[in-house]
């Protein structure tokens, strides 16, 4: 007989639970989900507790305040919170890149940024893309080539490519190849997606 | 000119059908995030699951105590789905399930159940036949026999055909088992108003689906509603409502509110479907011309705990010899069970047919293409398939490229070409279309059918705007509920034909009905009318407009259904595709890199010519990721699925493909075939195309997809 409940699968040794167990201290959280920044270093080591706390994110030029834990991923506060599904969760744990969201401009994966890292950074999901009356040169140029078919990663993708175009404007297609492979598609949109990306490109940043 | 006859335009007169069509209705909806699949189903009060699994292979619950879990803050319902004394048959079979307020809040759920197992002996190994018929594994307390005869057929004298062949080879060739990594996993989000089910289901079968939720719910069919605007990926393995949807709809039952229950990602790949294994020990012989002459095969695998592998009635794939003799033995493993998976048997049966075919082609000297050239006429059909080599060379610059094998450049890397020929079915299934005509000539359509990324919604609005004459605009397509006329589940490319055949049926019905009014009321011959660019036209004199002709149909407007499938000629079955794949191995690493593909496809009449494109380029990519780098790794000791997840289930990015190029085999005499699904047929090549432009590179085969760096290097070690 086992009973280890390490040798679970499911709900086992997964991202939440590393996150849950490292305790709540934010800076030691920050300095594990955030290796591509280090604002760990900056950060005052405030200690906070496991409980809901208010959270205000600043969400494609809106103010929201919720009451989050903070082990709460921006991809759920973003889906679950404020509808925002554009963020789809897929692989959980910065892989694929369906969950990618702009933060500060960047492409991010929301799966593996806490939510209350997140204040008081510029957040902007795919959603943002419809502005007012038309959508961004990138949709037009996804719907054109024909870059999707379930649609799955399409706006992680599409995200990532205006991410992309804002920091390599007039990109060339292989500067496309080895700039959006953060990305996954099963359908395998890649050929469709690269052209919208190519084209998206010359364009310029946003 | 309008005549009461269904059929599609004349060759070369259509106006929108076959043409590039972009996704008009969904696809910036898509791509902006704003289409809402099973997954993203929010409506207030929605509960989320999480799901305890089984983390041994083989085993019984001993002991289970769920009750921790309910007084977990934030849990409103705990479903068990096996208890005490169960026998668990697969690393990650489901176990209970936890709805609560938040997410997390149901793994803390989770994580309050105590749960004992006692481990059971596994088996997990799907190559190794003399293993599992020596392996002691019971089930229920009784012995479990591990293998089962697939079957054992035989055709002709093959004895004799190998004694007199000029030629012989024998080799052993396989593909591992993969997965559907379908990216929306498989759920639901269920929600009763008073009796009434209301499922979003994530579903390759909408109007199928909703007898099984009301079966284990014990409710009236008809109280059951399925939804399934977008599906976030299938490839065969969505056609259920499965345990977790049963499960997903008592526990909204339960708590009075809505619940979305979608399988987490390790668990999706365990549970979900996976496509099965062989490995086949082949002998392959031909005369002194190169005409094969015999095939002997003996293959096995696994499809799971069924004991089932690659079926025997596509060995050997695509070339019927004379003599042939072929048998197959599935093995039962503590593994999750096989759903059909895209094409089923026909890319494994490719993938060790073509390359024992392709070894046996460089035994007797002969170069790859010329080879298949000389078998052309054992295959279904010999004239397309010519016809497609000679396309597909031209634009791989086969002549140009070709050396024998192993006999190309001198250093580290090499390059080499290969190809291999698919077939497929490809027939329509049964639905019925529902087209209403309004009174100010807006058109809608009604299907209970389902895009399962093929844009089956933008191809229904091409024949139905083709049909009246009017632009895509003009057309609302209504797809993705069960309370639509029932259309045929999307599986075995069978969707397109299924639904523009009723489509079509039910325009030229309705457009009749619209003339007909309109030769009353003008006072001109039916016969000479014709709709184009939303007006009505007598041969060359404009009559009225579209919306002044449905202005005659009185405030109602009308309705009309269109059945299928039907034998009027819209639509047909049967493909041929030829392709060709040109790769570069790096002999030091043994990473293997994608140069180019050349598809060529048999499709019948095209729809819509962008979407069909997408299918081949998609199925291109699929196809590069099972031969070049996806597989599911059982680890033999814990019985467990170790890469279950994206980092390690390796599949193609972006960089990895290489050029892609597609051309449909499309000439008048395939045109007016109709319609013909081809969402499958051009996934089976590339796993064998790409296997024999990797042995021509490298001057050996490495004998199992996919072709890992560790397998390349292997392969050569070997040589």
């Amino acid at each position: 007989m086992s009973q280890d409940p390490n040798a679970r699968s499911g709900p086992g040794f997964n991202r939440r639970d590393f996150i849950k167990g490292s305790g709540a201290a934010i800076a030691a959280t920050a300095a594990v989900t955030a290796a591509q920044e280090a604002i760990a270093q900056d950060a005052p080591a405030k200690i906070s507790t496991a409980g809901p706390h208010k959270v205000t994110l600043q969400v494609n030029g809106k103010t929201h305040e919720l009451m989050l834990e903070p082990r709460v991923v921006l991809l759920d506060a973003l889906r679950n919170d404020l509808n925002l599904t554009s963020c789809k969760e897929v692989c959980d744990r910065s892989a694929c890149g369906a969950c990618t969201v702009l933060i500060d401009g960047k492409p991010i994966y929301a799966c593996t940024r806490l939510a209350i890292e997140c204040q008081g950074q510029k957040i902007e999901t795919t959603e943002s893309l419809a502005n007012g009356d038309g959508v961004d040169v990138v949709i037009d140029k996804f719907v054109e080539h024909d870059g999707m078919q379930c649609g799955f990663c399409t706006p992680g993708f599409a995200m990532a490519v205006r991410g992309f175009c804002n920091m390599h404007p007039k990109a060339s297609k292989e500067d496309c190849r080895k700039g959006l492979g953060g990305n996954i598609c099963r359908c395998g949109t890649y050929d469709g997606v690269l052209n919208a990306a190519y084209e998206a490109a010359q364009k310029g940043g946003a | 000119m309008a005549e009461r006859t269904i059929a599609w335009p004349k060759f070369g007169q259509a106006q929108i059908l076959g043409k590039d069509t972009p996704r008009v209705y969904d696809g910036a909806k898509k791509a902006l995030g704003l289409a809402k699949y099973a997954a993203d189903m929010n409506t207030p009060g929605t509960l989320f699951a999480r799901l305890l699994t089984s983390p041994h292979a083989h085993a019984i619950i001993k002991s289970l105590n769920v009750e921790p879990a309910k007084q977990v803050p934030g849990v409103k319902a705990v479903h068990v789905f096996r208890g005490v004394d169960t026998e668990v048959r697969w690393e990650g079979e489901l176990i209970v399930a936890v709805a609560a307020e938040r997410p997390e809040q149901a793994e803390d759920g989770l994580r309050a159940i105590a749960i004992e197992y006692e481990v059971l002996p596994h088996w997990v190994d799907d190559f190794d036949l003399a293993g599992a018929e020596a392996a002691k594994i019971t089930d229920k307390g009784e012995p479990l026999k591990l293998t089962k005869s697939q079957g054992n057929q035989k055709k002709g004298d093959v004895e004799a055909a190998l004694q007199e062949a000029k030629y012989v080879h024998k080799g052993t060739y396989g593909s591992a088992v993969i997965t559907h990594m379908c990216l929306e996993p498989h759920g639901s989000h269920c929600e009763w108003k008073g009796d009434q089910l209301i499922s979003h289901l994530s579903t390759q079968n909408v109007s199928g689906t909703a007898g099984q939720f009301a079966g284990p719910l014990g409710i009236e069919e008809a109280a059951v509603s399925i939804n399934c605007e977008f599906i976030g990926g299938g490839f065969g393995s969505k056609f259920a409502a499965d345990e977790w949807g049963i499960a997903c709809a008592q526990m909204a039952k339960e708590t009075g509110r809505p619940v979305r229950l979608m399988l987490d990602r390790g668990t999706e790949l365990k549970v979900a479907g996976n496509r099965p294994s062989s490995l086949a020990e082949v002998t392959v012989a031909c005369d002194a011309d190169g005409k094969i002459t015999a095939w002997d095969s003996n293959h096995w695998g696994t499809n799971g705990t069924g004991g089932g592998t690659v079926s025997l009635t596509v060995t050997p794939y695509v070339y019927d010899p004379p003599n042939r003799r072929r048998t197959a033995t599935g093995i039962v493993t503590h593994t999750g069970p096989q759903r059909a998976w895209r094409a089923p048997n026909h890319p494994q049966a490719c993938a060790y047919t073509q390359t024992a075919i392709d070894d046996l082609a460089a035994v007797a000297g002969i170069d790859s293409l010329s080879f298949v050239r000389k078998n052309l006429d054992i295959t279904g059909r010999p004239a397309v398939y010519a016809a497609q080599l000679d396309i597909a060379a031209k634009l791989m610059d086969w002549q140009a490229k070709w050396h024998p094998r192993g006999k190309g450049q001198n250093g580290s890397v090499k390059t080499g070409l290969g190809l291999a020929l698919h077939t497929w079915g490809g027939a329509a299934h049964a639905a019925t279309c529902l087209v209403k005509v309004h009174p100010d000539g807006t058109v809608e359509t009604f299907l209970g059918s389902q895009d399962i990324g093929t844009g089956i919604r933008t191809s229904i609005g091409v024949v139905a705007a083709e049909t009246f004459g009017i632009p895509m605009t003009s057309v609302r397509v209504h797809i993705g509920s069960n309370k639509y006329p029932k259309a045929g589940p999307s599986g075995g490319s069978t969707t397109i034909g299924g639904v523009s055949g009723p489509v079509r049926r039910a325009s030229q019905e309705a457009l009749w009905q619209v003339l007909d009014k309109v030769a009353a009321k003008h006072s001109v011959d039916f016969a000479t009318l014709a709709v184009k660019d939303s007006k009505v036209w007598s041969g060359d004199k404009e009559v009225c407009t579209w919306k002044q002709a449905c202005s005659l149909l009185g405030p109602m407007g009308i309705e009309v259904r269109g059945e299928g499938p039907k034998d009027d000629g819209l639509t047909s079955a049967q493909v041929g595709g030829v392709q060709m794949a040109e790769v570069e191995v790096d002999t030091e690493t043994g990473i293997v890199r994608m140069k180019k593909m050349v598809a060529i496809q048999d499709i019948g009449l095209v729809v819509n010519r962008l979407t069909a494109k997408s299918q081949v380029l998609g199925s291109l990519i699929m196809g590069i990721a099972y031969a070049l780098s996806e597989e599911r790794i059982m680890d033999p000791k814990t019985g467990r699925f170790i890469n279950a997840d994206l980092e390690n289930y390796k599949l193609p990015r972006i960089g990895d493909v290489g050029e892609l190029v597609v051309e449909f085999y499309e000439p008048e005499s395939e045109y007016s075939r109709g319609v013909i699904g081809i969402g499958e047929p051009p996934v089976i090549s590339p796993g064998a195309a790409i296997s024999n432009a990797v042995a021509n590179a490298i001057g050996v085969r490495v004998p199992i997809l996919p072709l890992t760096p560790k397998r390349v290097l292997d392969a050569m070690k070997g040589a």
